[in-house]
């Protein structure tokens, strides 16, 4: 239960109420919605009618019969919390008779409960010490000496809370919870009568079904489920309410504190994000902030093979930016960049970005959102207009298809998918696609209609199949389509996907997915009342993660999926503020707002508003940033050497969680100043100069933004330990960089926000205080923001259909390397693991693991448990087997929670053609059964290795992938134009003139090989559009 | 199944999970199926179990626990399951429970077998034993030992439709010219009929006589059990109670000719008096003999339901005046009414068949006598509510009646009476039979559908009625085995003649049923208003110990126990009710004056703390409470505290419980307390 405490109305708002009726209560009487019970209509009329069974987060159960009634013309004592309200109904809550029946429940209570009340870790804020309170039991005429369960054994096996039986009055609330709440069902009462006790399922929570999400101990009303926090520390203050720093869900939580300590963090009802539920990550793992690794002091060292030296932050400032300073008068002012985190918050964000931009002179910016969901952002821009999900959460509750694509809720996105499951046991159907048997596909009373099972890198032609099905089937939404949609577009689009080879018997053998199925599932999508997409990682992920979140918006357009409550394409994005970092001009090509930086209105309103001369050209992204460390090739430019030297790192970890970690340690080594501001000594931090304590989220004051574009505030609630939060590092740079940023609180940095940003235009914390949170777009036209995206028309006007040609990965199995490794995650861990792995949520899962299946295992001789090393043509790394039928043979899966894992040394460069986020989600790979750890080799050791930087093969490759995409043009001049525009618009400027260079190179010595097989469609787009892509160089 | 070659658990558990593929809330009868392959359900099948139905192993693992049945450790080699409910405590139960019965015997108490008028009653690995001495349970244990690990497989071991091979049925010479009836009745075969049945076909071959044995249900008189009847030009004639032994004596003497004997079984007073309408056909027929069930009248009800609309079925039950005859008595039409106008895409009918009353037996005897009745009464429940399956929830104590109404099932639908075209009618009525796992508070109608659904029997709150969301959600008619039996000869003769019969507001018959103390315990079925003295003392013959009536309990184990004064009371709802009773089931137990008032309050109480489901607060703490209170009351500790408090409780148990459960069980403790003082120490 709540500490600091907050009303409860004991039950549910009905849902769908239409009329209103009136009742009176203890003479007062009341309107309240049809189908509300007696005890919320008595809340309503300020009459707190007693109850232990009852939440309002919880159905009703009737069980405590402490809420007993009198009703006029009813005979008996009715259950306020059962029984429902009826027009003119005359109530009394009080009476000589309900007190007497009122006490003589309490009094069963208290005789089998402990009196050890003042050394009770609920005292002060117990439910059935307030109820015994408020009903005046004044003695235990049964004694204490009857059968009772005070011997009862304390289960703390979970590390986060304690069960004390001995405490339990057997109202059901954590089954329930459980239940409704989670929709784990891992707790039951065993037993029956006066027998009966909550157990999870007969043994220990933590080896039981249990998650640890927390939802039981939130509803118990005593002390049998609770906080160890609350145990050791006892009962918390004051509590601040706040957002999470885990998945993109965004919940809101109260951190309950004594003093600046936090005792425990408890979701709140009003979170818009989470409605009052929490996972294990953000209601329990959060004591990695106050970890002993944490380092507190800024420290600097001339090279990474020096120890660090401890310095202050004044030292740390100037030692940075007069490196920075030196690296740009030295290479240029493009050699230097900056990394915004998705971990911080979009003030934060904002500042990284604009010092890049508008100190460091450059648009080389980038977040981790580029290898994670920058393909939502190219994908959803194109079709529907804007570079979010269409949807808020709520929505969900609407849906009666739901189909999941490459995304793994239950564990990325717990509290989501506990609202989702919630919606799929009221009825909702089920369609998974995915290559592995994700928990969704079969749990406990979910079960879903459809899992197309496909192979790993085929997602397209799965959808070109759907849509293929939903176009010759005339499943199209054509009302919808004519008012809503580009005609022209259209109509190409449905010649395209109507061509017998999208077919799904034509794509049958390529995917995997049996034609019937997918025939079924297309059918299902398509007709349902209300549809809805919710993807991950699993979509944008590949070589075409683009082209499929294109796939996405095209099935949803063409079925008439969205613009309403239940439908839309919904990214779960990964990181608490990925959707911010986004949105506030983390990425090379776009200023806040994903404005273009070619774009020269809004380049002067951010010049005027910053007093200085921006960039038109798109700086490089992350793995460009990598490979121009890397690359001596740009000599034949200007440069002696590689072009970019020098790098601000902020709250990411890129030396674990970027692919082809050979490559990325490489990069860094090979740069002179690497700034890493973290909160932990992280894998990258291992090859830095620099390095400036970060601040934890409990730490700093500002805001997320969560994959429904919802807008909360987070707040601090202790001092920063390192002595600044995140921004003010970043103000300090600047400031010793020679660019002065005056900002005394975060709330000056949003205001700044929103009066450059059209989508921010409404946004303020005073607002946000008011509202709880926004979802943007908020200005004018949108007050209070807007829940549900593209209502009346999309943001670009008519929806766009992108033409989906599948164009297979050059990732692909053969001999040597005959697996497929697919990655994700685990619920109880969290991206690179840095947070989680220094809490007790080790205890689910302390190390990554291999799936394999029990056909592949046999084959190599690899048992349950064994050792194996991991091979792919980039790296090799050594993890133990588990032998899975959850994973289809020839597939293969792990997790990368753990740097000693190494996960993505094995990851390739392959990436998406149009915006280089990386193909985590293939990687042809070979698995041998080791002896031992030994044997299996050491995972991985930091280390240059000899490698390339941007050579001309390597561009090469990238724009015959951008040329695939355009090919699919019927008209040759706008695929040209397509490719050209691209290029431009995405593309470094030095990227883009060694292309221009190799292409042409390539043409005067046709056949030397130099540029690989060069497609004609990026021959013809460099020839007609050089002088576009190669700039004339500015003073 | 012999020990020597013992099932391996995880084949039984993926074949049981097979067999009951795609079926929807099967949870408890596939662990009921588990545990009568081995003899336990293995804690390891139930992940296996969980995941095969989409449930969690914590969802399963409540299910495990709440069933007094199922066991999650091995039994010994014999399973004993001793009747501890009233009727057969009043019949010496306590005396027997006391006894060691072996080393590898377990012994399990069991909540009325429906024996009660034979009592005291036990299961013996499966097999009914009534009235249950020492020694007979002793020759029973021994008996089966010789076969080795009889306690396997537990008691229904026969899957439904298989045939009734165990049985020596009918006998069925070139050309018979006698028929013999000997009841296949649980209590007649837990007395020996099926040796009895055996024995007359072993002398009529000896003695070269064409002798057709019918095994028929039970006439209801169980004190004569088994009843043998000869088929005569004047009628039939009875013989009883018949020994396998008196077999060859009785024939000697005639039998086969109808010579010696009781005389008419039609003019025995006991049957002679009664007004037969529901269970008309019990006792004269073969239960499974679909040609005998047309020709007595069957299936006329059903055939005149399919002749009107719904609505129309609905009012003629509705005129009939019936009530519920589970206990509640619930107009029957009413619910009908409301199932019938709840819109929804599938309804059901359900036929609660948990008859947990002890001394009550008229489920069980028309269930095994006659279930084709029960089977039209529901299809007819069916075509009246638009419902097109239904369930029966049958009580796992009564292993004959469901072998018999498994079978009866079978036939039905093979003879085209359910099904997708019921008569041909191109409307759909099907039946699906489960069991319950030990569990009283199941009888209670909610706590019923939470079991079918394969859940814990926890009752859930009211309203919604079934009747709006019932099963699985969806609008149910839930009605009591005779309820639904009554319906029939309703639809076939009219309601007006049915609510002919009856007095007040409770209108038509009631099967009464007589037990505990009683000299001719069984059943009689009246029109209601006779009193109950009358059905004392004319039909039950006074005590079989001969000793003065004390106390007589009416409505189950939740009625209130009568004093001798008050035996003048008229048997219906209404006049039961004016002095604090309840006609319920129609249960009569009867006690002498050797009873104690105290030890029946007190059990009163622990069965209550035995059976509650636990949910609610006053019932799941106030049971054991109670047990308490009494125990110190009957010590003498402070009565003027205890006496108080126990009255407090009651107050709380009646007026705050969840259920009938809680809220009645102070009816038997309070009655006891108020009216034989004495046997609490309160006037000492």
């Amino acid at each position: 239960m709540d500490s600091v405490k907050q009303q409860d109305l004991g039950t549910p708002a009905p849902r769908n109420a239409t009329t209103q009726v009136s009742i009176t209560v203890d003479g007062v009487t009341v309107r309240v919605p049809a189908g509300s019970s007696v005890m919320r209509a008595a809340a309503a009329a300020g009459v707190r009618v007693p109850k232990l069974c009852a939440t309002e987060t919880l159905s009703s159960f009737g069980s405590c019969r402490l809420c007993l009634v009198e009703i006029e013309g009813r005979r008996g004592f009715p259950a306020s919390c059962t029984t429902l309200v009826a027009d003119g109904m005359k109530v009394t809550t009080q009476s000589p008779r309900l007190a007497q029946l009122r006490r003589g429940v309490m009094e069963l209570y208290i005789s089998d409960h402990p009196l050890d009340c003042l050394t009770c870790p609920a005292n002060g804020n117990c439910e059935l010490q307030e109820m015994a309170g408020v009903v005046g039991l004044r003695e235990v005429r049964y004694g204490y000496s009857g059968e009772n369960h005070l011997d009862s054994k304390k289960d703390q096996s979970n590390p986060y809370f304690t069960f004390d039986p001995t405490k339990c009055i057997v109202c059901s609330r954590c089954v329930r919870a459980c239940a409704e709440t989670q929709g784990t069902f891992a707790l039951t009462v065993g037993g029956r009568g006066f027998g009966s006790v909550i157990t999870p399922g007969g043994g220990t929570f933590l080896h039981s079904e249990c998650v640890s999400c927390g939802a039981c101990v939130q509803a118990c009303p005593t002390a049998t489920l609770m906080e160890n926090g609350v145990v050791d520390k006892g009962q918390p203050d004051h509590a601040v309410q706040t957002t999470c720093a885990y998945c993109g869900v965004g919940c809101t939580f109260r951190a309950e504190m004594k003093g600046t300590e936090v005792v425990r963090m408890v979701p709140t009802k009003e979170g818009g994000a989470n409605r009052g539920h929490s996972c294990v990550k953000g209601r329990f793992a959060w004591g990695y902030a106050t970890h002993p690794d944490r380092v507190t002091s800024p420290m600097i060292r001339r090279s990474t093979k020096e120890p660090w030296q401890k310095v202050s932050w004044e030292v740390a400032l100037n030692h940075a930016a007069s490196e920075l300073r030196r690296i740009q008068a030295t290479y240029g002012r493009g050699a230097i960049g900056g990394i915004t985190s998705s971990r911080c918050t979009n003030e934060e964000t904002y500042l990284v970005q604009k010092l890049v931009r508008a100190v460091f002179g450059n648009n080389n910016v980038d977040t981790c959102a580029r290898v994670c969901h920058s393909p939502t952002g190219y994908g959803l821009k194109t079709t529907l207009g804007e570079s979010a999900g269409t949807q808020d959460f709520d929505s969900v509750e609407q849906a009666d298809v739901v189909v999941v694509i490459g995304a793994n809720p239950t564990d990325g996105h717990p509290v989501f998918a506990s609202r989702m499951k919630r919606r799929l046991r009221e009825g909702a159907r089920l369609i998974v696609i995915d290559p592995r048997s994700i928990d969704l596909v079969r749990q406990p009373h979910v079960a879903a209609a459809h899992h197309l099972q496909l192979r790993p890198g085929t997602n397209v032609a799965v959808a070109n199949a759907l849509a293929h099905v939903i176009v010759t089937e005339g499943l199209v939404k054509e009302d919808f389509v004519r008012a809503r949609c580009e005609a022209e577009s259209f109509a190409a689009w449905r010649a395209f996907v109507a061509d017998p080879r999208h077919a799904p018997e034509a794509t049958e053998a390529l995917t995997g997915v049996p034609a019937a199925e997918l025939r079924a599932a297309a059918r299902l999508y398509a007709t349902a009342r209300n549809a809805a997409i919710y993807y991950g990682l699993g979509v944008t992920e590949h070589s075409q993660g683009s082209t499929m979140v294109i796939a996405i918006a095209n099935l949803a357009m063409a079925t008439g999926n969205i613009g309403r409550p239940g439908v839309g394409v919904n990214p779960l994005r990964g990181q608490n503020n990925v959707q911010g970092s986004c949105d506030m001009g983390s990425f090379p090509h776009e200023l806040p707002g994903y404005r273009h930086v070619s774009d020269p209105t809004v380049r002067a309103l951010f010049e005027a508003a910053w007093g200085v001369h921006l960039e038109p050209e798109p700086g490089l992204r992350i793995p460009n940033m990598f490979d121009a460390a890397l690359d001596n090739n740009s000599g034949a430019f200007g440069g002696a050497t590689s072009s970019f030297k020098g790098i601000y790192i902020q709250g990411e970890d890129i030396a674990q969680s970027d692919p082809d970690l050979k490559h990325v340690t490489a990069a860094l080594d090979a740069m002179e100043c690497v700034i890493v501001q973290d909160i932990f000594l992280n894998e990258t931090a291992k090859l830095a100069h620099v390095f400036l304590p970060g601040a934890s989220f409990l730490e700093k004051d500002g805001t997320f933004t969560n994959a429904e574009r919802r807008i909360g505030r987070v707040r601090r609630v202790m001092p920063p330990l390192a002595g600044m939060a995140d921004w003010e590092v970043t103000v300090a740079l600047a400031n010793a960089m020679g660019y002065p940023m005056h900002y005394d609180h975060p709330s000056q940095i949003m205001d700044e926000i929103a009066r450059l940003t059209p989508t921010f235009r409404g946004v303020s914390y005073q607002k946000l205080d008011r509202l709880g949170s926004i979802q943007w777009p908020c200005n004018d036209a949108a007050p209070t923001g807007t829940p549900v995206m593209h209502v009346q028309e999309f943001v670009r006007g008519k929806g766009h259909f992108g033409l989906t040609e599948y164009i297979p990965t050059e990732e692909r199995t053969g001999p040597r390397f005959p697996l497929l490794l697919t990655t994700g995650r685990v619920l109880t861990q969290y991206n690179v693991g840095a947070q989680t792995r220094r809490t007790a949520n080790v205890a689910w899962h302390h190390e990554d693991v291999l799936e394999l299946h029990p056909h592949d295992a046999e084959a190599r001789g690899v048992r349950e448990g064994d050792w194996v090393r991991l091979q792919s043509r980039t790296g090799e790394t050594a993890l133990r087997a588990h032998v899975t039928e959850r994973v289809q043979p020839g597939v293969v899966y792990t997790t990368f929670h753990h740097p000693a894992s190494g996960t993505n040394v094995v990851t390739t460069d392959s990436s998406d053609w149009a915006t280089n986020c990386p193909e985590y989600k293939v990687t042809a790979v070979q698995v041998h059964r080791a002896a031992d750890a030994a044997a299996a080799g050491h995972p991985f050791e930091h280390g240059p290795e000899d490698e390339h930087g941007f050579d001309a093969p390597k561009l090469i490759r990238m724009a015959n992938q951008i040329a695939a995409y355009f090919a699919s043009d019927p008209d040759r001049r706008a695929a040209v134009e397509g490719v050209t525009n691209h290029l431009a618009r995405f593309w470094d400027p030095r990227m883009r003139r060694q292309l221009v260079a190799a292409v042409e190179r390539g043409a005067a010595a046709a056949g030397s090989g130099e540029e690989g097989e060069l497609e004609p469609l990026v021959r013809e787009a460099v020839t007609l559009g050089r002088d576009r892509l190669i700039p004339p160089a500015h003073a | 199944m012999s020990d020597g070659a013992a099932p391996d658990p995880d084949i039984v558990v993926k074949q049981v999970l097979a067999a009951h593929a795609g079926e929807e809330g099967a949870l408890l009868e596939i662990l009921i199926a588990v545990q009568e392959a081995l003899g336990y359900v293995p804690p390891a099948s139930l992940p296996t179990i969980a995941h095969a139905l989409n449930l969690s192993r914590a969802d399963v693992h409540g299910v495990v626990t709440f069933y007094h049945e199922l066991r999650t450790t091995p039994p010994g080699r014999h399973v004993v399951k001793l009747c501890r409910a009233e009727a057969c405590q009043a019949a010496g139960a306590d005396a027997l429970a006391a006894e060691a019965l072996g080393p590898d015997v377990t012994v399990e108490p069991v909540y009325c077998l429906g024996c009660c008028a034979t009592g005291p009653a036990a299961l013996v690995d499966g097999e009914l034993v009534a009235p249950a001495t020492l020694a007979r349970l002793t020759q029973k244990i021994g008996s089966d030992g010789s076969q080795g690990g009889g306690s396997r497989g537990d008691q229904n071991r026969i899957v439904v439709g298989q045939n009734q091979s165990d049985l020596p049925n009918s006998h069925l010479p070139v050309n018979p010219s006698v028929s013999v009836f000997v009841p296949r009745d649980a209590a007649a075969r837990a007395r020996g009929a099926d040796a009895v049945a055996a024995a007359i076909a072993a002398e009529a071959a000896r003695r070269g006589r064409a002798v057709r044995v019918v095994r028929n249900g039970s006439r209801g008189m169980l004190w004569l059990e088994p009843l043998v009847e000869v088929e005569t030009a004047r009628g039939r004639v009875a013989y009883g109670p018949v020994a396998p032994g008196d077999v060859a004596r009785l024939v000697d003497g005639g039998l086969f000719d109808g010579q010696g004997g009781l005389g008419p079984t039609d003019e025995l007073s006991y049957l002679a008096r009664q007004e037969r309408v529901t269970f008309a056909r019990v006792g004269l027929i073969d239960p499974l003999d679909l040609a005998a069930y047309a020709a007595h009248g069957g299936w006329a009800g059903l055939r005149a339901a399919l002749e009107r609309a719904p609505a129309a079925i609905v009012d003629e039950v509705t005129r009939s005046g019936l009530r519920g005859r589970g206990g509640a008595a619930f107009p029957t039409g009413i619910k009908w009414r409301t199932t019938l106008d709840t819109a929804a895409p599938q309804k059901y009918v359900v036929c609660n068949a948990d008859e947990g009353d002890s001394g009550t037996f008229s489920d069980r005897l028309l269930m095994e006598g006659d279930p084709f009745t029960l089977l039209e009464g529901m299809a007819i429940a069916g075509l009246a509510v638009g419902a097109t399956r239904g369930f029966i929830y049958l009580r796992s104590e009564y292993p004959d009646a469901y072998r018999t109404l498994g079978a009866a099932i079978d036939a039905a639908r093979a003879a085209g009476f359910l099904g997708r075209d019921v008569l041909g009618s191109g409307r759909a009525f099907d039946v699906t039979l489960r069991r319950g796992a030990g569990s009283y508070v199941c009888g209670e109608e909610t706590a019923l559908l939470e079991s079918l659904e394969g859940k814990r029997g926890e009752v859930r709150y009211r309203p919604p009625v079934p009747a709006e969301r019932g099963l699985f959600g969806r609008p149910t008619a839930l009605n009591n085995v005779v309820t639904l039996a009554s319906v029939p000869a309703i639809l076939a003769r009219g309601a007006d003649w049915y609510r002919d019969l009856g007095v007040g507001r409770s209108r038509g018959t009631l099967a009464f049923q007589l037990a505990g103390n009683v000299a001719r315990g069984g059943l009689v079925e009246k029109a209601f208003g006779l009193t109950l003295r009358n059905l004392i003392d004319e039909y039950g013959g006074g005590t079989r110990s001969g000793r003065p009536v004390k106390a007589v309990q009416v409505g189950g184990p939740l009625g209130a126990y009568l004093t001798a004064a008050e035996l003048d009371v008229a048997l219906d709802y209404e006049a039961l009710a004016a002095i604090g009773g309840t006609l319920g089931h129609g249960g009569v137990v009867v006690f002498d004056d050797t009873v104690d008032m105290a030890k029946m309050a007190r059990y009163a109480m622990e069965f209550c703390s035995l059976e509650s489901c636990g949910k609610c607060t006053p019932c799941r703490i106030g049971s054991t409470r109670g047990v308490e209170v009494i125990d110190r009351l009957v010590r003498g500790e402070r009565p003027e505290v205890q006496l108080p408090l126990l009255r407090d409780l009651c107050d709380t148990m009646t007026h705050a419980s969840l259920c009938a459960m809680g809220g009645m069980t102070p009816n038997p403790v309070l009655s006891a307390v108020d009216k034989f003082p004495e046997d609490f120490r309160l006037r000492s």
